[in-house]
Order: structure tokens, then sequence, then C-alpha cells
């Protein structure tokens, strides 16, 4: 069953001039159509401007669409009065990059993680500090700390309170936009573990939204790469990893460092989204574009691993990514000691 | 072997606070040999970018900084910034003038340190921005940085760094900010302006991908320290210091399997309430009793070395 269905959204933003004059719209989400089963993660990657921030936005209907439909377990999100959508809102919940922005920094660790519990009525009035307390414990800090507030926490423990906090009213969907990304590395690490715990404890349906091809590989189940606005490729992680189909998808994934010093997969920058080229939106950087890439739009077929490309079926097959390999077995015994936690 | 271009020798900068002393860099020691790139690195706070700024002699007047820094075999303070070395931030938005265009502001360089006139200059800059793949280079050195994409900033600033040929860049983070296509191809200039100038290159950044493809030299640090020093390839293939190898375990990779990524458990100490000896100890699955002294960063193989008393960590393994 899917839990969240996406039809044909689009969503511009007005682009003004200092006098407050339309110079033109972004077009920042322009036609996606995409659905999340229950208990699936999915990732939405691409590089800044791809539209994928607002496209987690608009599947909340946390900003409304100029066109198109969001289904929820079956519900029409954009029918609902703001009575039941704020009802709904318990289902569906939003993890932000910036731990230090969406934690008040005026709200007790305590205050933070309970409003949600009281807003939507989780538990009886009296038992949120109980319930406060077991869901410090459950991301992996104490129950002591709900005393404290948000500055006395280093950012990494920042984001676990704000993944309780956005936990506590037990949503079925929850989107992470960049939930990781402002993490050091061994920081990173543990909160992907975190988050990969308690979507399978709670099974939960996660969208992750990313620029961070190797966290994606990781977490997600199913990915879709996105660029200017549209979804140029969708399908299982591993296949999408393995056999990129789209030349978009294959120079994102080409160049992710590690993978030894080489010619830089793309040139130049991406297009304005207020005037995306003609055609296929990547023609103007795809070096195997045809006239034809130039004057039709290419349509994201329904298949399992699909690709918005006229040449996909054409296309040399592509290069797996393939990383310098480090310490291999030795490495790997070394690793488990931090895995395991065991002193040697 | 020749004399190095940069050469640190046991470098420490702490910095008063109100709530006492912050040992920010201690002890650092390392040489870097022309034309060759040196990465330095580690995870917010480890001091690594503070290295950067004590080499360039940026640090505030506040900032108590003690051991040598030598470039070029001498104090590095009588070296000339801009035009013996130069930086690239991260953030070139923050670095440019937002009030000149491009081509001034690489002109400018020339003109201070080769003593071009204006007109000359400003062509000589033209050019160096072509150098940097800057497209149509004569209109871009017209535009102001705000017109400007961000990769498109970031190889003005390569281009300013680079207009006087310096024996030594340092870069911080240069290409955090970008994504990711576009830190491809500012790596891919760095490396190839480097190759054509023999400049030598300090990398600072957190990015192991990044430092596996390009650097030859790699220095990591943690909580001020140097912890392992070695050539890249050596560093990658045979890490001897346990904090590299619960780093290399916590980035997810591109290829392989999923399951649980070897997390560092617990968070970097506190640089105002540092742990007594090894600072890596508290974190440390191989810690023993002995790590409540300070190691040596000791030499475990030819050119790599290792700030653990458990190293060579092939022992643990062989136990």
């Amino acid at each position: 069953m899917n839990l969240l269905e996406l039809r044909d959204l689009r969503k511009l933003f007005p682009v003004r001039d200092a006098l407050g004059r339309r110079r033109g719209a972004v077009r920042a989400v322009d036609g996606v159509s995409l659905s999340v089963a229950q208990g699936e993660v999915l990732a939405i990657v691409g590089e800044s401007g791809c539209g994928k921030s607002t496209l987690g936005r608009l599947a909340l209907r946390l900003i409304e669409p100029d066109e198109g439909q969001v289904r929820f377990a079956g519900e029409d999100l954009r029918a609902l009065s703001p009575a039941a959508l704020r009802a709904r809102r318990r289902d569906m919940q939003l993890i932000f990059q910036d731990p230090f922005a969406s934690l008040d920094p005026r709200m007790t660790v305590e205050a933070a993680i309970a409003e949600p519990l009281r807003l939507h009525g989780v538990v009886p009035r009296g038992q949120e500090s109980a319930k406060v307390a077991e869901w410090l414990e459950r991301v992996g800090l104490r129950a002591d700390h709900a005393r404290r507030w948000p500055h006395e926490f280093s950012g990494g423990q920042r984001q676990r309170i704000a993944i309780a906090r956005a936990l506590a009213s037990g949503p079925k969907l929850v989107i992470g936009d960049e939930p990781v990304s402002a993490l050091d590395v061994s920081i990173q690490a543990q909160v992907v573990n975190l988050l990969q715990d308690l979507i399978r404890d709670l099974g939960l349906t996660f969208v992750l939204i990313s620029h961070d091809l190797a966290v994606v590989r990781h977490i997600a189940d199913r990915v879709a790469v996105m660029y200017l606005g549209r979804i140029v490729e969708l399908g299982e992680t591993e296949q999408v990893f393995a056999r990129p189909r789209h030349p978009y998808t294959r120079a994102l994934l080409a160049a992710v460092p590690g993978q030894g010093a080489k010619a830089p997969p793309l040139a130049g920058d991406v297009p304005s989204p207020m005037s995306p080229p003609s055609g296929c939106r990547f023609h103007t950087r795809c070096a195997h574009a045809v006239a034809r890439c130039r004057e039709v739009d290419p349509m994201l077929p329904s298949e399992a691993h699909a690709a918005a490309c006229h040449l996909a079926a054409e296309l040399p097959a592509a290069v797996a990514p393939h990383e310098t390999e480090t310490g291999g077995e030795r490495l790997r015994r070394l690793q488990a000691f931090f895995t395991q936690g065991t002193a040697a | 072997m020749s004399t190095p271009v940069l050469e640190l020798d046991s470098l420490s900068v702490g910095f008063a606070t109100d709530r006492g002393l912050v040992r920010a860099v201690e002890a650092v020691s390392f040489r870097v040999a022309p034309g060759e790139m040196l990465a330095v690195v580690g995870e917010s706070g480890c001091g690594k970018s503070v290295t950067a700024l004590a080499v360039m002699g940026l640090l505030p007047g506040s900032a108590q900084v003690g051991g040598r820094i030598l470039f070029d075999g001498r104090d590095a303070r009588e070296a000339q910034r801009g035009r013996d070395l130069a930086m690239v931030f991260q953030e070139p938005m923050t670095s440019l003038n937002p009030a000149f265009t491009a081509g001034e502001q690489v002109a400018e360089a020339l003109r201070k340190h080769r003593g071009l006139a204006p007109r000359a200059a400003f062509d000589a800059a033209v050019e160096m921005l072509s150098r940097a793949h800057i497209p149509d280079a004569a209109r871009r050195a017209r535009q102001y940085p705000h017109q400007l994409s961000g990769g498109m900033r970031q190889r003005v600033m390569i281009a300013m760094a680079l207009a006087c040929r310096p024996r030594l860049l340092l870069c911080d983070e240069p290409t955090t900010a970008l994504d990711v296509t576009v830190q491809a191809q500012i790596m891919a200039l760095l490396d190839e302006l480097r190759r054509e100038t023999g400049t030598a290159v300090v990398l600072i950044t957190h990015d192991l991908g990044v430092v596996a493809d390009r650097a030859d030299q790699v220095a990591v640090m943690y909580a001020g320290r140097v912890v392992e020093a070695a050539p890249a390839a050596q560093l990658f293939a045979t890490p001897q210091h346990p904090y590299t190898v619960g780093l290399l375990g916590a980035a997810p990779r591109l290829v392989g399997g999923g399951g649980r990524l070897a997390s560092i458990e617990g968070t970097v100490p506190d640089p105002l309430n540092l742990p007594p000896g090894c600072r890596f100890a508290p974190r440390c699955p191989f810690a023993v009793a002995r790590c409540n002294e300070a190691p040596p960063l000791a030499e475990v193989s030819p050119g790599h070395s290792a700030a653990c008393w458990r190293a060579p960590l092939d022992q643990v393994l062989a136990a």
C-alpha cells in the first residue's frame, strides 16, 4: 500500500525585483509524480536548487502546490479543512538539517519534546514527563537531559533531540531534509545508525532528502534523482547505484570523491531554474545529447527502474561506481571493535 | 631531501577565554615538500583551520603561539602573503569583496606583488581567470561576485590565490560549500594548476574521499594534535591510529554492503577539559591503562607515524 502519493506536483516561486515587479518564476518543482510505500525508505537526491526540499514540503503540505495532488493514506491532503489537517500532522513529521535552528532556544528539552505529545494528546495529562524520558533514552540521551536547554548540547545531541521531538507524536511518515548533513563524520555515523534503528523498530515510512549519495546508498530502499524540478531517474537503490540509466545520475555518481583522481564528469553549472532549457533539461550538459533532446521533453516511464531520457535504452552500459579500496580485511576486523564497542 | 616549502616545528596555539585557556593546537609538526599536496584531515574543532591560519599569520593578536613555522627554511613571518603563500577559504562569497569586479580583485594581487600597470594587470587577470576555466573570462572579469555562481566564485578565489605563483597554497575546505559535480571540477582545477605552477598545497578537509583522490601526504588531527601522518596510499591501506580506523569506518560508502556504520561512540572532548594522556582514549575501543600518558607521534614504519601506544594495531588483531 502506498502511504504517500504525489501526482503531477508543480510549484513556482515568483521572483520580484527591488521594486516588487514580477520578473519571472523559479520552477522549483515542475511536474513530479511519486509514490512511497508503507514502511519504505525513499531518498530524493540532487544538487542545490533541484527542488528536493520544496518537494518534501509539498508532500507535507507545509506549502501549497500550484497544481497536482498529494494523497496521504488515501486521503487528499489538499481537500482537508485546516482543523483536519492539523490533526493529520500527528502522522507526518519533518526533521530539518540544522539542529541549531530547528529547536527553540527558549524551550527546555522537556518542553520541546512534550509539546507534540500535548498538542496531539498522545499521552494523558501529567504523563508527559515519563514519555519524554522514554524518548530521550530511545534516541541515546539521558532522562536527566530533559531539564537542560538546547545550547547546552552539541550538534549531534541536538539532532537527537530534534528526532525525538519529530517522533514523539507517533508519525507514520517522517521526512528528513538533510538530517545528517551538518554533522561531523563520526557523529553522522551515530545519527545514521540511530535513524536506521528507529525506522526499523517503529516501522516508519521515511523520505530522506539528501545531496549525499553515500548516505543515501546506505539508508534508502529506493531513490529518486532530481534535476531542475524533475525526477530524472527512479528505482531501487541497488539498481540505480550499480546501473545508473540517466546520464545525470551517472555524472552525479562519478563526481563522488573517493573513486580516484580523474577528469570531472560534468562541465559548467546547473542552468537557472527560472528558464530551464527546452526539451530535456539536462541536454545542455549531456555528452550524449542529440537533436531530439533539445526539442522533446522526455517523460519518466512507469517502470520499476525508470529514467527520463530518450536515449536510456541506447546508452553504453554504465560504469558502476568504484571506490578506491581501503584497508581490506585488516581494517574491517579493526573496525569491528568500534561496532561492538568492546575493549581489546 | 630538498628544503621543505613549509615546516611546522611543534606549533602550539592557545586562546585565552573567560573559562580558561583553550589549547586549539598542540605540538603540531609536519613538512610539505615543493609541489606536494598535504591533506590535514579531522572533524570540527580538531585544530586544522587554526593551524592554517597560524601559517598565514591570520590569528588574532590575543592568540598564544608557540613553536616555529618555517617557510623555505626561514621564519614564515618574513614571507609575503599573497606573493609567497596564499589561501583559499571555504566560503568564497565572504572572501571576495562585493564592491569590486572579479577581474579587479585578481588584478589587485598582480599590481601589488608583480608591479604590473593597471591595464596589464587586468589583462593578466583575465588570462588567469581563463586558466581557471571560467568560460567567457573577459566578460566574467567585469562582473561582480553576486553575479557569479558558487563554483565560479571559488574559481575566482583560486585564480586570485595562484595569480602570483605562490610557492604554497593553503585551502581550507575549498569545496565543502559546493555541489558534488562542482566539487569535482574545483578539485581537478586545483590539481591541474598545482602541477602547472609547482605550488605546494596544504588541503584542510573533513572529506576522506577527496584526500584519497588527491593528496600525497596526510596528517590526521584530533583535539589539537596530529594523531597519524603518512603517505596517503599507506594511510588508507594500513591505518595505524584507532581514530583513523574509526573515521574510515564511520563514512558511509558508495559501494559494498549496508549494515551498521562503525561509529565512534561519544563526542570530541571539551577543549577546556581535555582528558589526560591520549585525547582519544575515552572513545577508543583499544584503550589500556598506559593511555593516561600522552603517546608521542612515533614512526610505525618508514614515513608512517602514529601517536598511539598500541600501534601498530596489528598486534591487537594477532592477540
